[in-house]
């Protein structure tokens, strides 16, 4: 299949970006979106052009570190059952022909680097506010010293499983990073060992989230909408009940 | 012992240099080596630790446990990685498990037993004492992983779960659904966060280590390239830890990550870190099958299964084409079952995978041809898969239960192919996924230079010739928290009587001038190949010679034909755009130049050892059956490459391996 | 954001059922007038408690300021918003956004603007349409009610003010609960998103009944 596509091209943070077009020929539908970049790259290469910069690793949809906006929605999602990540969705979902608009993660916490390649270290800074069990390497008692109910447990992972890929952000007309904190504070506030922190937790975390710039949630629920881990919204209500009971709470109580 | 007066093969391809010995696992018995080691290790005073510097590159669940727990220690910690963050090291991607001597089953495992089943799935390649201690310290791996807040797999008790795992015959291996390495990693990261906050860590996020520096026969810092602004930089410390993974991409096609290189590795070899053992690679039998020339990566599943999936081709060449389910019972070739009827589908990893290579050369793989080059350099088009059929376990059981078993694996095949795995054969081949081999270190883990420490995939020590299940996050955390942190000290109590290292520092002047030299090099040659198109030839190359079974003819053959393209790399490859830039073209173009120097090193060492262990198949050195056959007379020793230049030869040092606890045994699958 | 909005919710529930007392005749419905105003011989609502004629200023003075934080919230939040926005998405589609959602700040101002005219209309009476306070109405809110409504056209204006306040409730109320902390499960959130929409067309359906009743001639 041959395909248009419409990239972002932005050389780097200071400068400006536009759109701008390339013809793909002798696309396979068995090839992951990457690939199909992978291809325009080889063909930009040969031909001397700069080739597009954009993320990615581990191809197998759990580094995180791919994500760009495919014809409007966070990792291509559009409006299939099955969450993806960009590397995971393949051009079988396209057809031939397509006209396809490619475009990197816009928010202001998370400035453009270059081309489709942006800086996530906002989200780092909001684990390091307090995403973690203060447990220093021997510290820690026998393992099944805590047991800790089925359920909570499931929700906790449910939690875990967020890769730290922004689309959440991307998507979000507030662009805000809500989701992403929810995610650690359920998954700790599920557990027993996050526990003695939790109101500390949450405050340090939410604070740091507003820091970084990212706007307010307003519960619209275009985050879950596009999460490829399809981390749950409701995570966000556990997170904002655990911050009004913080705020009852001494700290370190 | 393992010295024989004998010209060892591929002779003309190296040269033999002095035994080296492991000099730092104390005598006495096995289980007391470790506690004596770390009694007998010199200390750090808590409040000198701030004024240590040490240096760790990588973020995975060895680098990033190492820094966390170092940084915790007090040491002043500066991490590297090429990735945007910490959280996404290729540790991420693992899916079975850990495995950790709890014997919470109850079933008769220990310590002892890890060990054992560790060693044999080696095939007796692997270090005896490094083995032994590991199995020690798994079971408080897990506790620390828990406290970290790990969600691991529970029971309705509210107790963590088990399940056995890569044919060991107890259950001690912890998961956390098919993303344990994930939740591990995110642990590790965690705790690593909370010390970049605390201020002990200081992370360096898109930043490649290109060279690492060595004064006065001590590892003393690295230079790296900024890989948002391209600078090029030192950064100078009293050690050094490389945790930089494994080297599956020399083969292009791989389950690592696509960024996953050997460069730091490789350029510590280059400064006499020795390489040991880098021909035994783990190919994994049951991955999703390459779908064309543009496949940029291999994605693996879990090997489960196989053990209710039947695996076939068809008897003939012409059916390949056909509709599986259009073809007749008794046209279908259950190779597996048939040559190995005792077995079956559940022969071992490297078996498994042989024999699928052997289908598809025969002309009775199934699925889109991929283009490949025969031994004439003629291109030839080639199916490479074979069918992985569960049409039978769905009667038997019923389709819901297979999907209960099996059903994120069905869900993210459908996703991959587009196919529907309820309704017809999937399609498997095996992949690189693993490799043992990797940088020589002593009990200590510290490498062959001073002060330059090797942790995680990126060294050799724990796995032999071959690694189980749940193994590798096990080795990872495990040299990540709890042996650096107790060998490292014994290094940098002396610190204070290094010589003193500035920028000016002829080593660092030095260093900074190659990396800057080499860069400008692969810029200036402008010429009309892309840097991809030269890693895909090296891993065709790689993968036909060096791949699951090896040939003295064959890996001579892929001698001459990487330093035929070692040299059209260094006058035709084609590096667009600038240093100083965001340049993606420009550090692939260094990694894929390294992993080219590696590959030749993998089929030289393939090439010596003319025997078969494990994850190293000499078609020379096979039973009647067609299984390996290890030459333990000959070739009982770890293989440590010590790099003499461009264009040398290597030296081969032999580590000979002593097995005072566990006996040798031929490894058998009956 | 949250609070304030339950407060107003809470008022317009609450003023909801005060217009229902139409329905009871001009003389119930003067009363009521009369006695949250404290104008009524029994001194009004909660005396002795407070003076007569204190609660409607104490109410008055609660409303004006949950709105005027409800619109601060709005606006630092709208700021918020604008400056993690750096730039827009060429192509941008949204999947799971309700135009309510959509519609909640430019709503918001719109429903303001109403408001405004609606306080002018029938608390100040500067803005009646279809007489005057006082002479045409003979003091009497029940005739102005009548009077404002038997105009097609202002209820049509009330009908349409009515559905953007049900869309502005409809996302209000299931967000502010979520920002409450309500909303932890998935069934959590189908239950209240479920509330907000009865809350929604509630308030429609009970706002827009006597309007309507005026308009077709049921109450005169």
């Amino acid at each position: 299949m041959n395909i248009t596509l419409r990239v972002w091209r932005q050389a780097n943070a200071a400068s400006q970006g536009r759109m701008v077009t390339y013809q793909v020929q002798d696309v396979s539908e068995d090839m992951s979106f990457l690939e199909m970049l992978d291809l325009l790259n080889e063909d930009l290469t040969v031909k001397g052009e700069e080739p597009v910069a954009f993320d990615h690793d581990c191809r197998e949809g759990i580094c995180g570190m791919c994500g760009v906006v495919i014809n409007g929605t966070a990792h291509g999602r559009g409006n299939s059952p099955v969450a993806t990540t960009t590397c995971q969705l393949h051009m079988r979902s396209f057809s031939d022909g397509a006209v396809i608009d490619v475009e990197p993660w816009r928010a202001g916490s998370f400035p453009v680097i270059k081309d489709l390649v942006v800086n996530r270290s906002a989200f780092d800074r909001i684990i390091q506010a307090g995403g973690f069990v203060s447990v220093s390497t021997g510290a820690a008692p026998e393992a099944h010293a805590n047991a800790v109910s089925k359920l909570k447990a499931d929700r906790a992972f449910d939690a875990a499983t967020c890769i730290g890929c922004g689309a959440c952000v991307a998507a979000c007309p507030n662009h805000s990073g809500m989701l992403f904190a929810a995610a650690k504070i359920t998954h700790l506030a599920m557990l027993p060992q996050g526990q003695p922190e939790r109101p500390l937790r949450i405050k340090k975390m939410v604070a740091a989230h507003d820091e970084e710039g990212f706007g307010g949630c307003t519960n619209i629920g275009e985050c879950a909408a596009v999460c490829p881990k399809e981390i749950p919204l409701d995570v966000i209500g556990q997170l904002n009940r655990d911050l009004l009971a913080s705020l009852f709470k001494r700290d370190g109580k | 012992m393992a010295t024989t007066s004998k010209t060892l093969p591929g002779a003309d391809f190296f040269t033999l240099g002095a035994e080296i010995a492991d000099t730092k696992a104390p005598a006495g018995p096995i289980e007391k080596k470790w506690s004596q080691r770390k009694f007998g290790a010199k200390l750090v005073n808590p409040a000198n630790r701030r004024k240590m510097t040490v240096i760790i590159v990588g973020t995975g669940l060895a680098g990033g446990a190492a820094a966390a727990s170092l940084g915790e220690a007090g040491y002043n910690v500066l991490n590297f990685c090429y990735q945007d963050s910490p959280r996404r090291a290729h540790s991420i991607a693992a899916q079975g498990g850990i495995n950790a001597a709890k014997n919470y089953r109850n079933d008769n495992d220990s310590v002892y037993r890890l060990f054992y089943d560790t060693v044999k799935g080696g095939d007796y390649r692997a270090r005896e004492t490094n083995v032994y201690r590991l199995a020690e310290i798994s079971a408080n791996i897990i506790d620390q992983c828990v406290a970290q807040g790990v969600p691991f797999a529970r029971e309705y008790s509210g107790l963590l779960d088990n399940r056995s795992f890569g044919g060991v015959q107890v259950q001690r291996t912890f998961y956390a659904r098919g993303q344990t390495g994930q939740q591990l990693l995110i642990g590790a990261y965690q705790a690593l966060e909370r010390q970049v906050a605390a201020g002990t860590v200081k992370n360096y996020t898109r930043n490649e280590m290109l060279e690492v520096i060595v004064a006065d026969g001590r590892a003393r810092g690295i230079v790296t390239r900024d890989l948002v602004t391209g600078e090029i930089e030192t950064y100078l410390g009293d050690a050094v830890v490389l945790a930089t993974g494994g080297y599956g991409n020399v083969f292009y096609l791989s389950t690592n990550a696509m960024g996953s290189n050997v460069t730091a590795a490789w350029r510590a070899h280059r400064k006499g870190a020795y390489m040991a053992n880098p021909c035994y690679t783990q190919i994994h039998p049951t991955c999703i099958p390459v779908h064309g020339d543009s496949q940029s990566k291999l994605t693996l599943m879990s090997e489960s299964l196989r053990n209710d999936g039947r695996i076939w081709v068809p008897k003939r060449v012409e059916d390949c084409d056909k509709d599986p389910r259009d073809i007749a019972e008794e046209d279908r070739d259950y190779y597996l079952e048939r040559i190995y009827p005792s077995f079956g589908n559940l022969v071992p990893r490297d078996i498994a995978s042989r024999q699928a290579k052997n289908m598809c050369d025969e002309g009775r793989g199934v699925g889109p041809a991929v283009k490949e080059f025969d031994h004439d350099g003629n291109e030839v088009h080639v199916r490479r898969g074979v069918y992985l059929d569960f049409a039978e376990a769905i009667e038997r059981l019923g389709k819901d239960e297979v999907a209960a078993r099996y059903g994120n694996l069905f869900d993210m095949y459908a996703q991959i192919t587009g196919e529907k795995p309820y309704e017809a054969p999937m399609r498997i081949y095996p992949a690189v996924h693993y490799v043992m081999g990797g940088l020589w270190v002593d009990y200590d883990l510290m490498s062959s230079i001073q002060g330059l420490y090797v942790a995680g995939e990126a060294n050799f020590s724990d796995h032999g010739a071959n690694r189980l299940g749940a193994s590798a996050l096990m080795q990872g955390l495990g040299d990540g928290y709890f042996v650096l942190p107790n060998t490292i000290n014994d290094y940098l109590a002396d610190s204070a009587k290094f010589d003193k290292i500035d920028e000016s520092h002829p080593a660092v002047v030095e260093a900074l001038a190659d990396v800057k030299g080499r860069v400008e090099k692969l810029l200036a040659i402008q010429g009309t190949r892309s840097v991809d198109s030269f890693h895909k030839e090296l891993g065709h190359i790689m993968w036909e010679y060096c791949g699951m079974e090896r040939t003295e003819e064959g890996l001579q053959i892929a001698i001459a034909k990487i330093d035929k393209l070692n040299e059209e790399f260094w006058s035709n490859v084609k590096v667009t755009g600038v240093n100083e830039d965001f340049n993606q073209a420009l550090e692939k173009a260094g990694r894929v130049a390294d992993f080219i120097e590696l590959g030749r090193l993998l089929c030289v060492d393939a090439l010596h050892r003319r025997e078969s262990c494990g994850g190293h198949f000499r078609a020379e050195s096979q039973t009647e059956e067609g299984e390996a056959l290890r030459d333990d007379d000959q070739f009982l020793y770890a293989a440590a490459w010590e790099y003499t230049g461009e264009g040398a030869k290597p030296v081969l040092h032999k580590e000979p391996l002593v097995y005072e606890a566990i006996e040798l045994k031929q490894r058998s699958y009956k | 954001m949250a609070l304030t909005g339950l407060l107003l919710i809470g008022f317009l529930l609450m003023h909801m059922f005060g217009n229902f007392k139409m329905f009871l005749g001009e003389e119930a419905f003067n009363h009521y007038a009369g006695w949250l105003k404290g104008e009524t011989p029994d001194g009004g609502i909660l005396y002795p408690i407070l003076p007569a004629g204190a609660f409607i200023w104490v109410f008055r003075t609660v409303l004006v300021a949950a709105v005027l934080l409800h619109v601060y919230s709005a606006l630092t939040l709208w700021q918020r918003a604008k400056a993690a926005t750096p730039s827009s998405y060429q192509a941008k589609r949204t999947l799971s956004q309700t135009y309510s959602a959509r519609t909640m700040r430019w709503g918001g101002v719109i429903l303001a603007g109403v408001l405004i005219f609606h306080l002018a209309q029938f608390t100040v009476h500067s803005a009646l349409t279809a007489g005057s306070f006082g002479a045409t109405y003979a003091d009497s809110p029940y005739k102005m009610f009548v009077g404002e409504f038997q105009q097609w056209w202002m209820v049509a204006l009330y009908a349409i003010w009515m559905a953007t306040v049900a869309m502005h409730v409809r996302h209000g109320f299931w967000s502010a609960f979520a920002t409450l902390g309500a909303n932890t499960s998935p069934k959590a959130q189908t239950v209240l998103n479920a509330c907000a929409w009865a809350a929604a067309i509630l308030l429609y359906i009970g706002f827009i009944f006597a309007p309507v009743a005026v308009l077709f001639g049921w109450i005169h």
